[in-house]
């Protein structure tokens, strides 16, 4: 134990095996390992509520560890700070099968582990249509051109001299849960909403510009948004949104946007899906009818049953999820548990959300922490005893406009099952008696 | 020079300075941000202005033949794409699916029938501006932007080509595309009429707001499949060590791998090496496999990474292989030796 490293977490079995023990193993003597080990998964569960305590209390408390008794690191032995080295479960992970070229695919978030409203930089859902750059901020211009009195260009210099605002919103990716339209298909919310993050970003409004430039009032009807990457993302913005609430953003969680978030400049369009928020900006054009790009006609498009393709269904509709407990996670005990999760709406701010632990018989309703913002996470809490029955749990959203968040029975019924985008219905998670959380559909 | 002359000169001056004044005085009033941006010079918009719109707004004029878009095609896009644009091995196929009569009707009746396995891109495309638009700016998917207008044109033809929508002696041009899109099998096949556009909006789907005895009985319709449980990974490890929850263990049956990643793989996922590359099948550039079995024994790591790092073409076709921007020259030779022994 004295040269464990200060915090070193050491796994079952050996962590529960005593030198006397380890000597016995190492000179062959394995007639008690049984009991050993029973005693090791008995630790197991103590540990999983908190404290594995010998006879006169708590080893944890009763021998201080290196932590407490020695010399801690200096300031900046990390010029920029990382997560604990405990926390490296939590990340940004590829759903394998998915996509076929990591160039052209998706992260997704850990909502698992995710406390809150806001998504931590590093832990930020990806989506690269042709791959992701990290471009020199002194070489990236912003155009803007079309049914303007002047095309114009600005610096990154000039952009971030401009009045600024910093406001938090959600950005989802408009095929969030698109796996599980026909059927249940990946275990954990990780994969069946992670791309789904929320930031607080900075940078000037879109109407700012379009001012500066004396774009036409009468005939520009919609803008176009264009990247600087190699697919040159492009889609169209009707001009009500653009002059409304969309930013054209340099900076995410109070300092820049990451690279894999378009550094150093992307739109921010509150409620609208992540497509449209696009990446290392270079232009907006001002126009009189939509562009109908490869996203507007080829992707990003739902198919109807009737064999139609949907084009343009931008909004994301009002939607939430249980983070915890959630699929492939272990309740530890019978006992208390804080059901908690995100609740969010394309069309404005969370009204209320209801949880209910019997498949969707009955519901209660949540508590909705502060803030609670436009077009924002909002994160829900709400007391549950389990007593180690089966329970299956689910959350339903009502937006500021009365919309309630519909069942998957519902979403079908109306869009069959080959949409793959926006399907925004409760989520159900099937408690067993064993504690074990899985993903279903009821 | 008379002195009433004179004058009216004087005068005449300063009416103009007066209005360059006004002129000046105008603009500066309509920018609320003096010093900042600057106009946009004519070539500027004209290098970045490059979107096609379904009214073929944007189009440059030109033209490209079906026969000119095979050879094209054959080169630089065939190895992602497959020869006849139905490859599903990359990215998702871009012909199949259309018939003759959708073509007349414009409506592609499979997407009805739900009896084709995969939407490919013909059975989706309403606009052809798109399909140009999209070439025209983001292909070769490893080269974007490296097209000719005649080139553009001439894969578009040689697409449409594929799906029978157009002859194989057809030239496409500004002049004709807009009888081309009359063809197009699924150009009927759109709605924008719904509520997901306008914030305004209201959804097609709805719920109420139900508290008690909403659900006469609960059936689980669907579940997760045993086999999919360690699909994504050992979920023990996806989640946090503490708190009121631990990942399942989904591995505890499934054999664990004891071997490190080589550290030559780290640097080909690092550098978007696999974005062309696999190890064991040729993607858009050869296999790894395919780069031992030529080079092993013949060619030394050094040399290997030098090539890398400098990009290569026509070694393996005509797709080049462009610099790996940022790639050092020690990662480079960890790569190369990865590679030479057969990319374990």
């Amino acid at each position: 134990m004295a040269n464990q490293p200060p915090g070193a977490i050491r796994r079952a079995p050996e962590h529960f095996l005593g030198p006397e023990q380890i000597a016995d193993v190492a000179a062959g003597r394995r007639g008690f390992l049984r009991s050993a080990f029973l005693a090791a998964s008995a630790a197991t569960a103590g540990l999983a509520s908190g404290a594995v305590r010998a006879a006169d209390g708590d080893p944890a408390i009763l021998n201080l560890p290196m932590h407490t008794k020695g010399l801690g690191q200096p300031v900046a032995a990390r010029p920029y700070g990382l997560p604990s080295r405990h926390e490296e479960n939590l990340q940004r992970r590829e759903s394998p099968g998915l996509t076929r070229v990591g160039a052209a695919s998706v992260s997704f978030a850990p909502l698992q582990g995710l406390f809150g409203i806001i998504t931590p930089n590093g832990l930020h859902f990806e989506r690269h249509h042709q791959g992701w750059w990290d471009i020199d901020p002194a070489q990236h211009r912003l155009m803007i051109n079309g049914l303007v009195k002047e095309a114009r260009v600005y610096t990154m210099d000039d952009l971030m001299r401009l009045p600024s605002v910093s406001r938090m919103h959600f950005i989802e990716c408009g095929a969030n849960t698109g796996m599980e339209w026909g059927n249940v298909a990946v275990p954990t919310v990780q994969y069946t909403h992670g791309m789904l993050s929320c930031c607080e970003f900075t940078g000037v409004p879109l109407s700012v510009l379009l001012e500066e430039c004396g774009f036409d009032k009468k005939r520009g009807k919609f803008v176009l948004a264009e990247g600087a990457d190699g697919s040159s993302m492009t889609r169209t913005i009707p001009m009500d949104r653009a002059l409304d609430d969309v930013i054209v953003a340099w900076a995410m969680n109070g300092e820049m946007l990451r690279p894999e978030n378009g550094y150093p400049l992307r739109l921010v369009v509150p409620g609208i899906q992540g497509v449209s928020w696009v990446k290392w900006l270079r232009r907006i054009e001002v126009g009189d009818q939509p562009w109908g790009s490869k996203d507007e006609v080829l992707h990003y498009v739902d198919l109807m049953p009737d064999g139609t393709h949907r084009q343009y269904t931008s909004i994301q509709e009002c939607k939430s999820v249980i983070t915890t407990p959630s699929g492939g996670q272990q309740l530890l005990k019978p006992g208390f548990y804080n059901v908690s999760g995100v609740a969010w709406s394309g069309r404005g701010k969370i009204k209320r959300v209801d949880v209910s632990f019997d498949g969707g018989k009955n519901w209660q309703t949540a508590r909705l922490e502060s803030p609670v913002l436009t077009k924002c996470l909002s994160r829900f809490n709400i007391g549950w005893h389990w007593k180690g029955g089966p329970a299956i749990l689910q959350s339903r959203a009502i937006d500021e406009t009365g919309y309630v968040q519909p069942k998957i029975r519902q979403l079908r019924e109306v869009r069959g099952n080959r949409s793959i985008y926006h399907n925004n219905a409760i989520q159900s998670w099937k408690v067993s008696e064993s504690g074990e959380v899985w993903n279903v559909q009821v | 020079m008379s002195k009433s002359e004179c004058r009216t000169l004087r005068a005449r001056a300063l009416g103009l300075l007066a209005a360059c004044l006004l002129l000046s005085g105008a603009a500066a009033a309509q920018s609320k941000f003096p010093g900042i941006g600057r106009p946009a010079t004519p070539a500027e918009v004209k290098a970045w202005d490059i979107d096609v719109r379904p009214d073929f707004t944007g189009l440059p004029k030109g033209s490209g033949s079906v026969a000119k878009g095979q050879k094209v095609w054959d080169e630089k896009c065939a190895s992602c794409h497959g020869t006849f644009g139905e490859s599903n091995e990359v990215f998702t196929p871009i012909v199949g699916g259309t018939t003759a009569q959708d073509i007349k009707t414009g409506r592609v009746r499979a997407l009805i029938s739900g009896d084709y396995p995969q939407r490919t891109t013909l059975m989706k495309l309403s606009s052809l501006s798109s399909l140009w638009d999209y070439i025209n700016r983001a292909m070769p998917w490893n080269a974007p932007k490296s097209l000719t207008v005649e080139e553009v044109y001439a894969v578009t033809a040689y697409i449409l080509h594929l799906g029978d929508i157009l002859p194989a002696d057809f030239t496409l041009s500004e002049a004709n595309i807009r009888e081309v899109q009359n063809r197009l099998p699924n150009r009927n096949g759109k709605s924008q009429l719904h509520g997901l556009w306008d914030v305004r909006g209201k959804g097609d789907v709805q719920n109420t707001a139900c508290m008690k005895d909403c659900e006469k009985s609960v059936t689980v319709t669907s579940s997760l499949p045993d086999y999919a449980r360690n699909a994504h990974g050992n979920l023990a490890d996806q989640n946090r060590l503490i708190g009121a929850v631990r990942g399942i263990n989904t591995a505890a049956s499934a054999p664990k791998s004891a071997v490190a990643t080589h550290p030559g793989r780290l640097v080909a996922d690092k550098n978007a090496c696999m974005a062309c590359h696999a190890v064991d099948h040729k993607v858009v550039g050869p296999s790894y496999k395919d780069v031992q079995a030529k080079y092993a024994g013949k060619v030394d790591a050094v040399t290997l990474a030098a090539r890398i790092r400098s990009g290569s073409s026509g070694v393996w076709g005509s797709i080049p292989m462009p610099a790996p921007p940022g790639l050092s020259e020690a990662d480079a030779k960890t790569l190369a030796e990865w590679v030479l022994a057969g990319a374990p």
